[in-house]
Parts: structure tokens; sequence; C-alpha cells
């Protein structure tokens, strides 16, 4: 695999921008954030992924000063932040809800923060003058936040939320009004004004397309726990458990007692016809249970049996056609369905499989990751 | 539903009618030279003459004026400061008790709020004149704009207070520079309210006046207790045209205030 | 500091009003004697029940109380006949009307109440407008006496209370959903037996915000009897008044204060609860 070359959290000498220290936050007697621990680093794009009430939303409200932990440390550039209030943080945060003051014009709305600060006027006019033009806003200085359009607004939060040139800047699911095309270009901008500005950039969401198309790494949480923290990569072809394996798109699990059967190779017995292979970094023992996951793009389908490690035979169930891709639903001998992905090389009325055709599902073993949780 | 069934139309007319016509009836007796309702003698404009040489009824409208004045403005700042520790003040000790005291004066009859305040000025001892009045119109007024701020404050968007906290803003800051405009209508509706209710008010004033004080209302019962005046036919026609021009007025601008805003929310989302 | 304001304003007099209830009628200029001066230990002591005694043997505080009662009810009930139509109307009314619909409704608010009830003097009264159009359309042969009865207080109550009525009912029908009515009618429902069973039922809530908003204050009208009803018409607001001003007893007044608010504090209970159940629904 390439390492990438921005990679903070495996250098020993790096210092964390912020840092969660075994902490823990209770809303009365529900427990929203769990015994956590978490380091990110400056110039990150990090995202906390995960489902409704995982406790993300909870996370990003403690950096910005709204909540405070009821248990455990937080610090900033090695400082502890836990009393200082929301207004006294080197942190912005750009709203959901956008959050812009309706009776302020777009000028005054990005201004705002610079005047609390007491900037001085021709500073604080050059900075806003240079936030409309990141954000290719220039022309709607003047206008109020019902006269813009949506993309428009959510252009105008950011620009606000980077006018004080913060250390950190938390994102609250800052692309979740958008419609689809508008949301892609949006998340190349974002990824662009992160890395020209220099600044941490902390992104919550429950899109995983969002979070592994801009983030540098991917911290996902279920609640109030971090399952997995690595780069996008690793998250979507090295998951740690099936929990991962199964937020992010789509995935297959075989799951049976292991075997070795060679250096780093298993065997295991899903209960088919044959047990499958595959290799593993991850060690088990003999009778142990493991979860084989395959992402149904790696596996290939084909109507005869293929020179392939793993090759099962099954019945197509059904066909989910997406335009690009064909993902084809294969029913196995004992029952289990095993999804298998396709691009649409060939037009449909030329393709090959269809209903009811008995077919053979085939991958390499290498292609899946052997799980024990 | 784009068209009324007849009955629905009869409904509204007739309700409408009912509400209207004891109004107009007035205006129309206020321009008739005779003195009795009974027979109209022509059209006459001499009642409103006689109403301005009225030297009490005068005086009396000028009392009334200031009070509405000055106790709807403070009762507008306390009413606000009520309704903020209301609706954002969570738990607090006593919550129960003060929520109780603000909602009652609105339910109680007038008769036993002005009875008690009266009580009070003789307890500790209060001359009683145009600041007693002042007090008491403050004290229920006070009550009805906490109602009228507090609702609009409940639906009002927290994440514009606290991104106006996490901008730099002091938690003073963020209520004066963000949440006050926002909520300013609502404001203003309840200082009108406060103005109307104290112009208004007879049993209260009664109560709480002193020999000095003496408030239109109270002239106006004075005068009606005896049966049909028509000065005070001129008098109400007044008030009733001066408010009909205020509140079409009112009403005409917040319309046009709002077809503007969603004109212009279109126009931008087409254009982008 | 509101806090502080209403706690001395509000509460504070409230207890003098029990106390004095309480205490000795004085003879003197300023009638209530013990001032706060002397110290809450002084009036404390002179706590003693007699004009409440007093309240129960003399019949004319009992039938006020009664006859409060049932004037308030019976108005209720007749703003609830009148104002529902109307509000139905509004609800159903096309979106564009509404804005001035309401406008209209709230409008005479806004105009002097005592202005508004004053109107009625000269229309009620026997040479007034009422019995002069009946007499010439030859409905009736003699003119009717409705000024200084009951009947013209029921009318002066529900002509300045019905807008009360019809806000609240009016809003509970705003929201309702009207695919409701046509589910109703999908699944064999008349007009008629769709409102019954689902328009009222679900304007539930408005109906008893209105009533309360009509008999809570009604019951303690003093302006409406004065002026519209005759000395045959008892009101306790009416009485209070009188007791206080044209008989000098303040502490018998407060008395009839006292009582009179017990009276109401259960109605305003049940009117908050059903203020709270309306909040909950909606959320």
């Amino acid at each position: 695999m390439v390492e990438t070359v921005f990679a903070p959290w495996e250098d020993p000498n790096a210092s964390p921008l912020i840092s969660f220290k075994n902490v823990t936050k209770r809303f009365g007697s529900f427990v929203a954030i769990d015994d956590l621990t978490l380091d990110i680093y400056e110039q990150e794009f990090f995202a906390l992924l995960g489902p409704s009430g995982c406790g993300k939303t909870t996370m990003m409200r403690m950096l910005a000063g709204f909540e405070n932990p009821s248990e455990g440390s937080m610090s900033l550039s090695g400082q502890d932040i836990a009393g200082i209030p929301p207004n006294k943080r080197a942190v912005n945060m750009m709203f959901q809800s956008y959050a812009l003051f309706p009776h302020l014009s777009v000028w005054e709305n990005i201004a705002f923060g610079l005047r609390r600060d007491g900037v001085a006027k021709d500073v604080l006019s050059a900075r806003v003058d240079e936030m409309l033009k990141l954000t290719r806003l220039e022309k709607f200085a003047r206008r109020k936040p019902h006269q813009i359009s949506g993309g428009q607004r959510q252009r105008v939060a950011l620009a606000r939320s980077l006018a004080k040139a913060p250390k950190l800047l938390l994102l609250d699911e800052p692309l979740g009004a958008l419609d689809k095309k508008l949301r892609q270009d949006t998340q190349f901008e974002l990824m662009d004004i992160q890395e020209k500005t220099g600044t941490t950039f902390v992104i919550v969401t429950h899109d995983q397309e969002e979070a592994m198309t801009v983030a540098s790494r991917v911290a996902v949480m279920d609640e109030g726990r971090i399952v997995q923290v690595a780069t996008p990569q690793k998250i979507y072809e090295a998951p740690d458990s099936i929990y991962v394996a199964d937020f992010i798109g789509d995935v297959n699990i075989l799951t049976g007692p292991v075997k070795a059967t060679g250096d780093d190779t298993y065997s295991v017995d899903y209960g088919g016809e044959a047990p499958v292979i595959a290799t593993s970094e991850r060690s088990f023992s003999d009778g142990q249970i493991g979860h084989l996951a395959i992402r149904p793009e790696k596996i290939a389908i084909h109507s005869d049996r293929p020179a392939a490690p793993n090759a099962v035979q099954g019945k197509v169930l059904d066909i989910a056609y997406l335009g690009n891709l064909s993902t084809y639903y294969v029913e196995l001998p004992n029952g289990k369905i095993i999804k298998a992905q396709t691009a649409n090389t060939r037009r449909i009325s030329r393709r090959a499989f269809t209903w009811e055709d008995p077919v053979w599902v085939s991958w390499s073993a290498t292609a899946g990751v052997l799980l024990d949780q | 539903m784009n068209r009324l069934s007849p009955f629905n139309v009869v409904s509204l007319t007739f309700g409408f009618a009912f509400l209207y016509l004891p109004m107009l009836i007035l205006v129309i007796y206020s321009f008739n030279k005779s003195k009795l309702v009974t027979v109209w003698a022509g059209f006459s404009t001499k009642w409103y003459g006689e109403l301005f040489r009225n030297e009490a009824f005068l005086d009396a409208a000028w009392v009334t004026l200031k009070v509405a004045v000055i106790s709807s403005s403070i009762a507008t700042v306390l009413g606000t400061m009520a309704a903020y520790t209301l609706v954002r003040g969570g738990r607090f000790f006593g919550r129960t008790l003060f929520s109780g005291m603000i909602y009652a004066p609105l339910v109680m009859p007038e008769v036993i709020t002005g009875l008690s305040l009266l009580l009070l000025f003789i307890g500790i001892g209060m001359d009683r004149g145009v600041m007693t009045i002042v007090l008491a119109h403050t004290t229920f007024s006070m009550c009805f704009v906490s109602v009228v701020v507090s609702s609009r404050l409940a639906t009002f968007d927290r994440s514009l207070e606290e991104a106006a906290l996490d901008l730099g803003a002091s938690p003073f800051q963020a209520f004066r520079l963000v949440t006050l405009p926002i909520i300013a209508p609502a404001v203003v509706a309840g200082w009108l309210l406060a103005f109307t209710l104290s112009l208004d008010d007879l049993v209260i004033a009664s109560f709480a006046t002193g020999p000095s004080a003496t408030t239109l209302p109270m002239k106006i019962w004075s005068s009606v207790r005896l049966g049909v005046s028509p000065e005070i036919n001129a008098l109400s026609s007044i008030l009733i045209g001066l408010v009909s021009i205020g509140v079409i007025c009112a009403s005409l601008v917040s319309k046009r205030h709002t077809l503007r805003i969603q004109r212009e929310e279109r126009a931008a989302e087409r254009a982008a | 500091m509101p806090y502080f304001w209403l706690l001395a304003l509000f509460l504070i007099p409230f207890l003098i009003v029990f106390k004095i209830s309480l205490s000795d009628a004085a003879l003197a200029i300023p009638p209530y004697m013990p001032t706060m001066k002397e110290g809450l230990g002084a009036m404390l002591s002179q706590l003693d029940f007699e004009n409440f005694v007093f309240l129960t043997e003399d019949d004319l505080y009992w039938k006020a109380y009664l006859s409060s009662l049932k004037i308030a009810f019976i108005s209720t009930v007749f703003a609830l006949l009148v104002g529902y139509p109307i509000a139905y109307a509004m609800a159903r009314a096309p979106t564009e009307w509404r804005a001035t619909l309401m406008m209209l409704i709230i409008l005479p608010f806004w105009t002097s109440f005592l202005i508004r009830v004053y109107a009625w003097v000269g229309i009620l009264s026997t040479e007034g407008l009422l019995n002069r159009f009946l007499l010439w359309i030859g409905i009736i042969g003699d003119p009717l006496i409705i000024l200084n009865t009951s009947t013209a207080v029921y009318i002066g109550i529900v002509y300045t209370y019905v807008p009360f009525m019809i806000l609240p009912i009016y809003a509970a029908l705003e929201r309702l959903d009207e695919s409701l009515i046509e589910a109703a009618e999908d699944l064999g429902c008349s007009r008629m037996k769709a409102f019954w069973l689902i328009t009222i039922p679900l304007s539930k809530g408005g109906i008893i915000a209105g009533c309360f908003l009509v008999f809570i204050p009604a019951l303690g009208e003093f302006v409406i009897p004065s002026l519209l009803g005759g000395s045959g018409t008892l009101m306790i607001g009416k009485v209070l008044f009188e007791e206080f001003f044209s008989n000098r007893d303040w502490p018998v007044a407060s008395a009839v204060a006292v009582i009179l608010l017990i009276i109401l504090i259960i109605p305003i209970i049940l009117f908050q609860r059903n203020e709270q159940r309306q909040q909950e629904a909606e959320q």
C-alpha cells in the first residue's frame, strides 16, 4: 500500500493539537461518551463518523465549549480547556443549520467575530474581503441571508467561521442540506480551503461517502465509543470489526470456525460446500470463530467455474441496476446471499447474467479481511 | 379548500356583522345632531367640537396617555426579562411560583388584582395618584408582555445564540446583538399590547388612583353610567378610527414585508 | 429582577388581602387601620374570621356567587355556539384570506373594551336600535326589555369575549390535517358525521382553552353587569366593587375577593393543565 505523505499520527515526536483523555459525558443517566481517548493532529481533516446518537455531535460540542466533560480531560495545544467558555476558545464552528444572523448582511455576518475581538477597522475590512474572495462571495457581500441560495449560505457560514483564523474548525454535517451535485463540488472546495488555510478541520457526519472523500483520518463511532480510527483507505480495506466493515460501504460476511492452512493463511468453514481461503495478518487459533469480510466489487461473477482460490456456485436471486454498476445478489446452496458488484461494461441487453441463472462467484485469497469481532 | 361552503359564508358574515355593527352604530350616531339615539336629526359634527372643548376629558386623556407610555415601556423591559428567565432559566428555585405569578393576572378578574394592589399601596404608605396607577399598570402589563415574548423566545433558534458565542460574543452581547434584534417584533407587539391594556383599563385604575388623578376610562365610565352620551359617542368614534387605522396599517406593512422576503428567497434560489 | 417585582407587587398584596378580610372593619378613614409598619406580628395577631362569617350570613353574597357562576357558564356556552362556526369558517377559508380574517377578529380587541360595551347600551335600550328595528319590521308589538336584565349581560359577555373563544379554536382547527376528514369520508362517513366524530374531538384542546378564556374572566366581570345588567343582575365583581367604593367596607370587599379567588383556583389550574397538554402534544 502507498503511504500518504501527510501522517503526523505516525510520528512519535509530533504532539497533538487536540487530546481527549478518558473523557466521559453523561446526560442524567444516559452515557453519551464513554471513556474516550483520542488525539487529533494539526492540519488534519478529521472526520467523526457514526449513526445518530453515537456521540459525535456531543464530542464536537465539547470541543466548541457548549458542553463540558463529566469525567476526563480535554486539551487544546497542550492546555486544558475544560472550563473555558465558548467565546474564549480559539475554536470556531460551522453549524449544521448555518445559523447565519438573519438581520445582518453577509459582510456583517463574516465580520461579527472580528468585531467582538475589537480588530482595527482596516484590518477587519481586509480580512472580510479576503474571506469573501476565498469563498467566492464578493458579489453577495451586501445581501441578507434570505436573499441568497442555500449553497451560498453554506459558503457564508464557512467564511464566517474561518474569519478569525481559528486553530480548529468544527463542521457539523456541513453538506447535509445540499443536493448531490453541489455536495460533491463543495467537498472538494472544503478540502481545498483546508489545505490553503492550513486549519485543522474536524467534521461530524453520518454520511460515510463524505467522510471517506474529505478526511485524512476517520474515527468510526458507536454508542459513545470510538470503534476505529484510521485513514479512509485502511478503514475501507482493513476494518477492525464487522461494525466498521458494515458501516462503510457494502460488505459480505462469511462466518465460521477458522483453521490455519499455512503462513498467515486460514480456511473458513462458513457452512458451504468447501471452506474458503483467506490471508490474514491477524492470527487466529484453530477453531476460533472468524468473520471473512469481502467487498462486493472484489467478487467476480462467471457463468463457468473460474480458476480462482475461492469459487462458489450459486443462483442469481436479484440484480440491482445502478446505471454504472450492477450488484448481483447470488444465493448460495446453504441459503447465504453474496453480493457481487461489477461495472456495466456492456449494455444490459447484452448482459451475460439474468435472474435465476446459475453462476459462479469468485475472489482471491487476499481480497477479504478476516475479523475476529 | 378553495371555496367556502354557503354555511361558512353565512357564519362569517353574521359573525363579523355581530362584531362590527355596534361599533359602526356608535360612529354613525356620533354624527347625529340629536342627543337621542332614537331620533336621527341630521348630520352634525357638533359633538366632536363639544368634546374638544371639554377640559376634563382632555386632561384625563393626557394623564391616560402618559400612564400608558410609561407603564408599557417599563412593563416591556421587565416582561422581556421575565420571559427570558422563564424560557432559558431551566429549573431554578421557585420557578413554579414565578411562573404562576406571571400567568395569574392574565386570568384573574381585574377587581381582585386592583384590590390587592391598592391594599399594598396603603400598606407601604404610598400616596395614591398617577404614580400608583403607573405601578399598577406596569404590574399586570408585564405579565402580558411576558407571555407574548416568551412564546417568541420558545421558538427562537438557539443555534444563532451559540454561533454568536462561538464567534467570541459574551452571553450578554449575544442577547443584545443577535437575540434582541430578531425577537424585536414580538417585543414591539408586547409593548403595543401593554399600551392598549393600559389605555383601556378602568377597574384597576379606579382602585389604584388617588383624588388627583383621573384617567380617560374613568371619565368615560362616570359619563356612561347615566346613559347614552353623544360626546362619548364622538370620543368612541375617534378611538375606533385611530385603532382601525393603526391595525390595518400594521397588518398591511407586515403582509408586504413577508411577501417581499418570500419573493427574495425564491429569486435567490432560482439564481443560484 | 422581575421576580422580586412580581413577588412584591403580587404575592404580598394578595397576602394582605387575605389578612384584611380576617380583620375587623375599621371606622376611620382610611378604613383600613393596621399597616405593615406595625409588623407582621401585629397583623397575624388580628386574624379572625369575622368577615368570612358575615359573608355567609348575608344572603346577598351567596346569591351573587351562584349568580356569577350561572351567568359566566351560560355566557361561555353561548360564546362557544357563536364562536365555533366563525372559527371553523375561518379555518376553511382560502389561505390568502386568513391573515385578513385574523386581523378583523383581533381589531375589536384593540378597541376600548368600555366603548364596545357602551355601544350596546344604545342598541338594547327600550328606545334603542334593536327595538326600533324589530318594531319596524313588525315582529313585535311592544318594545322588548333587554337592557338592565341578565339577557343584556349575556349578550355583552359574548360580544366582548367571543374573540377569545375564536382564537384558540381557530388555532386548533388550522392545525387539523384535512386529509383526516377526507380519509373518514373515504371510509363512508357523511359530512356531518365526520364533523362530529373527527373535527370536534380533535379541536377539543382549543375548545377547552376558549371556554376557560371566557369563563374565568367573565366570573369576575364588573363593567358589563354594571352597564348592561340591572339591580337584579347579581355578579360578584359588581358586588365587590360596590362594597368597596360605595359602602367603603374594605375588609368585607377583601373577604369577597378571597372567596372569589378560591372559586377560581380550580378552573385556573385546569386551564393551565390543558395548556401544558396542548404544548406537549405539539412536540
